[in-house]
């Protein structure tokens, strides 16, 4: 381990030399991370197919995609129309193996930028490498908070993170008291790992400063074969709100095992990733009715450009982008805009223009506000907006102003 | 009444450990190859289910007994394919060889069925049974009750019958079984198809109530391996007993001490039991 490290520093200055290199042979390679086995590889797989077609975007012309960077001409135009190449890294959900894999990527496969890597666990360690290696790392889709407040130098992050959500649920919970519902009494159930912990705590925070008391919090490993206990502890607190922070599996398990012991709070959140995961609605979606999430994206009105991506999507692989996916596609096509504003592959070069980003809601294919990086690299014009799973999918239902269906409360689960 | 559910709850879960547990247990104590691919039999088994129903639309009275006959070929087939050479090898080959079997079943079907994750429709085995505030899924309650009844049989198959008295021969000593007239190769197939079966009936019933997946196997090996431990290697109704009480630790833990906990209740309890009886609960000393 020690060895192949000094041999990675040792080759630092070999890496800066190389870009010129890069430049001649006509593409230009990312590395990306993403769990692609391992009980999150559903979502890997997912932003992969998204990923090869931000590639497909990208390196031939798409004129009806007009606003969008890159998408008009072929390849990365400032660099005399270089490909962009993806090397792909699977870090089964690891963080240990997502260390390895950003290290081989940058030390082996030579690449100019990181993008990935899903886990926030996993997110914290590769980018750890990737400050070390002076190489860019940017993630579209890990939300943990503690990510951006390390004081990187590399580090980017396109995607809203916790406090963003807290403030959001916080807020919506506020107006459905309006409406004369309950919604004081906040229980909090996490999945312990670096995402589940880090927004839990988020959470706390931004409703202790506003006066909310959280009620409870269960916390619990995402690995595990049985949740009818922490359900049975809910059941018995009664609380007026359940905040899920749960990956895939676990998201299912916690809705089959509401139907076997028969309770329903009143609203249900859950906090994007394992309700947003496609297989969420397909296996479970009958039987949670109701459950609230958030999302960046909704495919919108035909003709727009987030209605476009999502067609090409669609073509490809038969669904709809799923909020995951498409903030990890649109945190790639930052990753490849700067590139191509640096026009050069020098990382320093990228690291300036990606700090120097300002992309406008039109030329995204997400509904952010923008694109702008503060001092720690998160994303200042991040912006998620409440959905509702009605049917077979989710429609987005709060703010007023985005909303296309009526929210439906309280959660009614099965019928 | 918290109480008494959290028991049923547990004892109910861990009477399918049981069930996945026993296939292990057999194959342990029959051939004392350590199966690492037991985890992912059971994923195999419940993908079984999911394909047998959405493709065929037929329901547990058929995708149960089709697991069973579908793992027991898999067994059979693993050990005259690939377990009948390594037993010849070092221990360490068998080890490795079942952890590449694991491996190659996982594999396999994340690259068949893709890594999405699917379900059975909780409709399927209709209904939860309300006793008086006692909640009971009608799933959890077939695949208690089926896991019960076979964790049983298979005991009686194995001590109360001339089959189960000539496979326990060859475990005993195969050159002296081979000796008597006893073949040992058939009868370790045996083994390792009967202990696949009941592996792919624990999968099929588990497949009701939980999701499918190819990483599925992951959350069943460990907990198979430990309730084995437990209840004695070789032993059918030391790994029912392991698996009940398993099953009603992690539910009694979970829910008064925290869900972090209920893992922490179980690894103690199996380091104590250990350092009493390192053979386990039933296990021959």
């Amino acid at each position: 381990m020690m060895a192949i490290t000094r041999r990675g520093v040792l080759a630092i200055p070999a890496l800066a030399a190389l870009p010129a290199a890069a430049e001649a042979a006509g593409t230009v390679r990312i590395g990306y991370i993403e769990p692609l086995t391992g009980n999150a590889a559903a979502a890997g797989q997912s932003i992969k197919a998204a990923a090869m077609l931000a590639v497909d975007i990208i390196n031939t012309p798409h004129p009806d995609l007009a606003p969008m960077p890159l998408a008009a001409g072929a390849g990365l135009t400032r660099l005399g129309g270089a490909k962009v190449d993806v090397v792909w890294a699977d870090n089964q959900g690891s963080p240990s193996v997502g260390q390895s894999d950003a290290i081989r990527l940058i030390t082996q496969d030579r690449v100019v930028a990181l993008c990935g890597a899903y886990q926030s666990s996993v997110t914290l360690t590769a980018s750890a490498v990737a400050e070390r290696y002076g190489i860019p790392f940017l993630t579209g889709e890990s939300v943990a908070a503690n990510l951006t407040g390390r004081g990187y130098k590399w580090f980017f992050r396109t995607t809203p993170f916790g406090p963003d959500f807290a403030k959001l649920y916080l807020d919506f919970l506020a107006d459905v008291a309006k409406t004369g519902m309950a919604t004081g009494k906040i229980a909090i159930v996490h999945e312990n790992t670096d995402y589940g912990t880090s927004v839990a705590s988020s959470i706390s925070k931004v409703a202790a400063s506003r006066g909310v008391k959280i009620a409870q919090t269960i916390s619990y490993s995402a690995n595990g074969t049985d949740v009818s206990p922490q359900v049975l502890q809910l059941k018995n607190s009664k609380p007026d709100v359940v905040i899920f922070i749960s990956y895939t599996s676990d998201a299912i398990l916690y809705m089959k095992t509401f139907k076997t012991l028969g309770y329903r709070p009143p609203i249900v959140i859950g906090d994007d990733s394992g309700f947003s995961d496609p297989s969420f609605a397909k296996s479970v979606g009958d039987i949670s009715q109701g459950a609230l999430d958030r999302s960046a994206f909704v495919a919108g009105k035909p003709g727009s450009l987030p209605y476009k991506v999502n067609a090409l999507f669609k073509q490809r692989t038969g669904r709809d982008l799923d909020d995951t996916t498409a903030r990890s596609m649109q945190g790639f096509l930052v990753m490849c805009d700067a590139i191509n504003r640096a026009g050069s592959t020098k990382p320093e070069a990228i690291r300036q223009a990606l700090v120097a980003t300002d992309l406008k809601a039109d030329e995204l294919m997400i509904g952010y506000k923008g694109v702008k990086f503060d001092s720690h690299g998160q994303n200042i014009l991040a912006y998620s907006l409440m959905i509702q799973l009605q049917g077979k999918g989710y429609v987005p239902v709060w703010p007023a102003g985005r909303a296309t269906a009526k929210l439906a409360l309280p959660f009614k689960g099965w019928t | 009444m918290i109480l008494l559910q959290l028991g049923v709850d547990g004892l109910l879960l861990g009477a399918v450990y049981a069930l996945f547990s026993s296939g292990l247990t057999l194959i342990w104590g029959m051939m004392n190859v350590v199966n690492f691919a037991h985890g992912d039999f059971v994923m195999v088994a419940m993908y079984v289910a999911f394909f047998a129903f959405t493709l065929l639309g037929v329901g547990p009275i058929v995708f149960v007994p089709l697991a069973a006959i579908t793992l027991f070929g898999l067994g059979v087939l693993v050990y005259v394919a690939l377990v009948r050479h390594v037993m010849r090898g070092p221990m360490l080959a068998q080890i490795i060889s079942t952890f590449g079997l694991a491996l190659f079943l996982r594999y396999a079907a994340l690259w068949l069925f893709s890594a999405n994750f699917v379900s059975l429709p909780d409709t399927l085995v209709g209904g939860v049974y309300d006793l008086g505030g006692l909640r009971l899924s009608a799933s959890h309650l077939l695949a208690g009750a089926t896991a019960l009844v076979l964790t049983l049989g298979m005991h009686l198959l194995l001590t109360r019958t001339d089959l189960g008295s000539r496979m326990l021969a060859v475990s005993e000593d195969r050159t002296a079984a081979a000796l008597v007239g006893i073949r040992p190769d058939p009868m370790q197939a045996l083994a390792w198809g009967i202990g696949a079966a009941s592996t792919g009936v624990a999968g099929a019933l588990i497949a009701l109530f939980f999701y499918v997946s190819p990483e599925v196997g992951n959350s069943f090996t460990l907990l198979a391996f430990v309730t084995v431990c437990l209840g004695g290697f070789g032993s059918v109704p030391g790994a029912l007993l392991a698996g009940l009480a398993i099953g009603v630790i992690q539910s009694i833990s979970a829910y008064f001490l925290g869900p972090a906990t209920k893992d922490v209740a179980v690894y103690a309890l199996f380091v104590l039991l250990l350092w009493v009886r390192p053979q386990g609960l039933l296990g021959r000393a």
